[in-house]
């Protein structure tokens, strides 16, 4: 997750076009792919680079080693470095601007690699990226490890099981795959998520970029006290425009076999966290494979209930074509009234009008509003990137209902990490 | 010698203690190669302190180990770009298997072939610039001359390594060979023609960094597709070297440039007799020694139709350039190619099987790289406004191998009669008195910070130090 509050001073990685020999050192050293170029320029794109300065020694020029100044806002694009016979110099930036955390990052020479926090998943597919969330967990949130597995420390996992999670009879097919790392340790907290390679080559024959995904157990394994994980994969058929479209890892995830081996690399992630306090609430809104970190977040609640450990509410906005399409659906329903507050909207239900997770939200609004003031909750969203504007819209209005200002409530939930957004 | 630590005397990531023949051969080896350094490496060097980047690993922050040393106490390491276990062959006929761990016995032959003939390009070249340290125009020059010269060596090091390892008796006899050949020797001389050149001064040596180590580069990343993975390995490791050594040529003409446009411009003129009066390289001088590098560099790639380069591709020893990010069939059976032909004397493009034309693809693929450098060079002529262009002499110019070598071409690619070629080639190539001038400008610099007139600073120190650091220490 790449959390923006407001534009951030960043020190933007660039190559410098007087000096570099285009000898391709950078591009082949770079673990993220970060390093690309044309006929005229190699440049660095600031959306994947996460100055781990893996091609700095390398570099035989020097011209590698240039950090420039800029707004987050205004970092320039890949074309733009295209175009370029020599640096720009550095803008003179607003007074007010936060320095950010990537400016520590940069120039120092034996910077270790593992500063990367998030931005390091930033060349992942499915990565979220939006400003409407909070940048830090709740306070009580449970440490995170990050990037204990990366591109250059590859982890092995093996395949313990395979099923599908939504009714044969859809053409939605949703698969929960289970994770085992056996020895190797591989801690994670629910919320986070991990990536894998698929195995091949694109069309330029490249490896294939690793694919990321949210963890749908609970910290202490899919099977309490297993070293294992699950996850949550829809098989890709179709692009955004309907067209078919096979996607490389979630077909390659849904057709793995019990035995099979897969290459991970995380975990990722370190503020769509869970506060970890009896008394909290949690606030989950999801469509289709966005359930998987809401479960991780139910089950870890169940398993902490049955000892007495939660007490806090649970309330679901869980959003789906139809019931056979929703992943976990059976075991959902069979969760204590008392324990979670299930909201399901349906969009291509037969016999009902469709119904959206926000409509919902809006139906519900005196509840939601009561844990909205209660500095105990926090709010999840995880889905498709498209339903962010929606949820914001419904929070707003029951805000606004009750005659209060949603900026200052806003706000307020992203300073204190109580808003977490995760969509893709 | 016997009592030397392998494991610590050569850094290495194959896991060279646990092979006991492979360490009694390069026991024997060691030696002698030392004796060569001795002889033909850089000349009245063994002694000074030289600050160079020494590899003791393949991965990223293996590369950052800059220190003084001692160059006999070099540490020319072995390494091998970590296997990935999952490598299959990628073109030819063999493709879709895995890849060879050893030397298959029908390809034996060729492929300690192909090893000997880059292996012996690596101490050729530091046997032609072994008297640059004398002349050098700064301490940070020599430094990077040095840095060149060792890792050249490294490279024999990379080369010896595979035959010792793969080929047995005859691969320790063409290790041996490899020390007992010299460049420009009547009697054994080195088996390319371009490394038997002598590299007389630095411009010489800067447009041999530019456009012959490229040379190399191209090669190397050929190699670095082979379906024999030691090759394939050893090669792409070798490859990040090869970057620097484009670098020192780069840079170089592009500082000498920049010195001759400040004169030109301080000076008003564009006399290459008051330039060199003024003691800076004229322009056309320049391109002079371009035309030269550029045309003996492309024989490099060898003639423009062979089938050993056939041979080499579908059997999988030697790929393009590129091979894996390229989208054709990787087999190219019904692929033809346009080359260059003479009929009736005048040059005609014909088309022929690609298999056949891999020479001519690679050399084709050298010469966009070469010209994109170029086009950097007037760059900096552009900005100091001056009009000169520096240009690259058409394909067929001064060739002495393959179809186009029976023929007189100008630079602009127009065919010529021995008596026009005659009355124009001093124009086009260097002659005895460009070289001359040159060699008078060569007058040794060792004050740190100071630069030689003909030559302006680098915009850069190396490993973030400043121009003026101790590069060198003589001792």
């Amino acid at each position: 997750m790449t959390v923006e509050t407001a534009s951030r001073v960043i020190k933007q990685h660039l190559i410098d076009p007087e000096i570099c020999i285009r000898c391709n050192t950078c591009e082949e050293t770079c673990p993220i792919d970060a390093i690309t170029h044309d006929s005229n320029n190699y440049v660095v794109d600031a959306g994947i680079c996460n100055s781990c300065m893996a091609c700095v020694p390398p570099c035989p020029t020097g011209a590698i080693d240039n950090w420039l100044r800029v707004l987050s806002s205004d970092a320039y694009s890949v074309d733009e470095q295209f175009g370029w016979n020599e640096l720009p110099a550095e803008q003179e930036l607003p007074a007010e601007t936060e320095e950010g955390a990537a400016a520590d990052a940069a120039p120092q020479a034996d910077a270790p690699a593992a500063q990367a926090g998030e931005d390091a998943a930033a060349d992942l597919e499915g990565v979220p990226s939006t400003a409407a969330g909070a940048s830090v967990p709740p306070w009580s949130a449970a440490h995170p490890y990050v990037n204990l597995y990366t591109h250059k420390n590859i982890a092995t996992a093996t395949v313990a099981g395979n099923y599908r999670l939504t009714d044969e009879s859809t053409d939605n097919a949703i698969h929960h795959i289970v994770l085992d790392f056996g020895t190797l340790p591989f801690p994670v907290l629910e919320g986070q998520s991990i990536a894998i390679f698929p195995p091949g080559n694109d069309a330029s024959g490249r490896p294939y970029h690793a694919r990321q995904y949210s963890i749908a157990s609970p910290r202490d394994g899919e099977r309490p006290s297993y070293n294992n994980l699950s996850l949550t994969v829809k098989r890709v058929t179709s692009d955004y425009d309907g067209k078919p479209v096979k996607g490389v890892c979630s077909n390659y995830l849904c057709d793995l076999q019990k035995g099979d081996t897969v290459q991970v690399i995380g975990p990722f992630g370190n503020t769509f966290l869970m506060p970890n306090l009896p008394h909290s609430n949690l606030v989950m809104i999801c469509t289709g494979t966005g359930s998987a970190p809401m479960r991780a977040m139910t089950e870890r609640c169940r398993r902490l209930s049955k000892d007495k450990a939660f007490n806090g509410k649970l309330m679901l906005f869980f959003g789906a074509r139809t019931e056979r399409e929703l992943p976990y659906f059976g075991p959902l329903m069979k969760l204590p009234k008392d324990f979670i507050d299930i909201n399901l909207a349906l969009s291509r239900a037969s016999d009902q009008p469709k119904r959206y997770v926000q409509d919902l939200i809006r139906e519900r609004a005196s509840d939601v509003l009561a844990l909205l003031d209660d500095s105990n909750t926090c709010i999840y969203v995880c889905g498709l990137k498209g339903m962010e504007a929606g949820v914001l819209d419904a929070l707003k209005d029951v805000v606004g209902q009750a005659g209060r200002q949603w900026p200052e409530v806003h706000a307020q939930l992203k300073s204190q990490g109580r808003l977490h957004f995760e969509t893709y | 010698m016997s009592g030397i630590n392998y494991t610590e005397k050569i850094p290495n990531n194959v896991n060279l203690s646990g092979d006991r023949t492979l360490q009694r051969a390069l026991e024997h080896w060691q030696p002698n190669y030392l004796q060569w350094w001795q002889d033909m490496g850089p000349e009245a060097s063994q002694n000074m302190d030289v600050y160079l980047r020494t590899a003791v690993s393949v991965q990223p922050d293996g590369w950052a180990h800059f220190d003084y040393v001692k160059m006999p106490d070099y540490r020319w390491g072995i390494f091998l770009a970590p296997q990935d276990g999952q490598r299959k062959v990628h073109f030819g006929e063999h493709m879709g298997e895995d890849v060879w761990q050893e030397a298959p016995g029908e390809h034996r032959a060729n492929l300690r072939r192909i090893i000997v003939t880059q292996g012996d390009t690596e101490p050729a070249s530091v046997e032609q610039q072994r008297h640059l340290g004398l002349t050098a125009p700064s301490l940070y020059d020599l430094r990077n001359l040095f840095q060149v010269n060792v890792e050249e060596g490294r490279h024999l090091w990379a080369m010896v390594y595979l035959l010792h390892r793969y080929f047995g008796r005859d691969g320790r006899e063409e290790a041996d060979a490899l020390l007992q050949r010299n460049s420009g020797s009547e009697d054994s001389p080195r088996i390319l023609g371009a490394f038997n050149e002598k590299t007389p001064d630095w411009l010489a040596f800067y447009m041999f960094t530019y456009f012959t180590d490229r040379d190399g580069k191209f090669q190397l990343s050929a190699l670095a597709e082979s379906n024999f993975d030691p090759l394939a390995r050893t090669t792409k490791f070798m490859l990040t070297e090869e970057a620097h050594h484009m670098f020192v040529g780069e840079s170089g003409v592009s500082r000498v440039l920049q010195r001759t446009a400040q004169v030109m411009n301080e000076l008003k003129t564009e006399d290459p007799a008051a330039l060199r009066a003024a003691g800076v390289i004229d322009l056309p001088t320049i391109q002079r020694y371009l035309n030269f590098h550029y045309s003996v560099t492309i024989d490099l790639f060898g003639a423009d139709q062979s089938s050993n380069a056939a041979i080499f591709y579908s059997s999988g020893l030697k790929g393009r350039y590129e091979e894996s990010k390229r989208t054709d069939d990787h087999l190219l059976k019904d692929d033809t190619y346009k080359i260059l032909d003479v009929q009736n004397g005048q040059l005609r493009e014909i088309e022929v099987p690609m298999l056949n034309a891999l020479n001519e693809v690679l050399r084709d693929d050298f010469i966009k790289d070469s010209m994109a450098g170029v086009g950097r060079w007037n760059k900096v002529l552009e900005k100091n406004g001056i009009a000169f262009r520096l240009q690259v002499p058409h394909k067929a110019f001064n060739r002495k191998i393959g179809t186009l070598a029976g023929i007189r071409v100008a630079p602009d690619g127009t065919v010529l009669s021995e008596d026009q070629w005659k009355a124009h080639e001093n124009e086009w190539l260097p002659t005895p008195e460009d070289r001359a001038f040159v060699a008078s400008l060569m007058g040794r610099v060792v004050e740190p910070g100071k630069f030689a007139n003909w030559i302006a600073p680098p915009v850069m120190g190396i490993n973030r130090q400043p121009i003026d650091f101790q590069y060198v220490r003589f001792n």
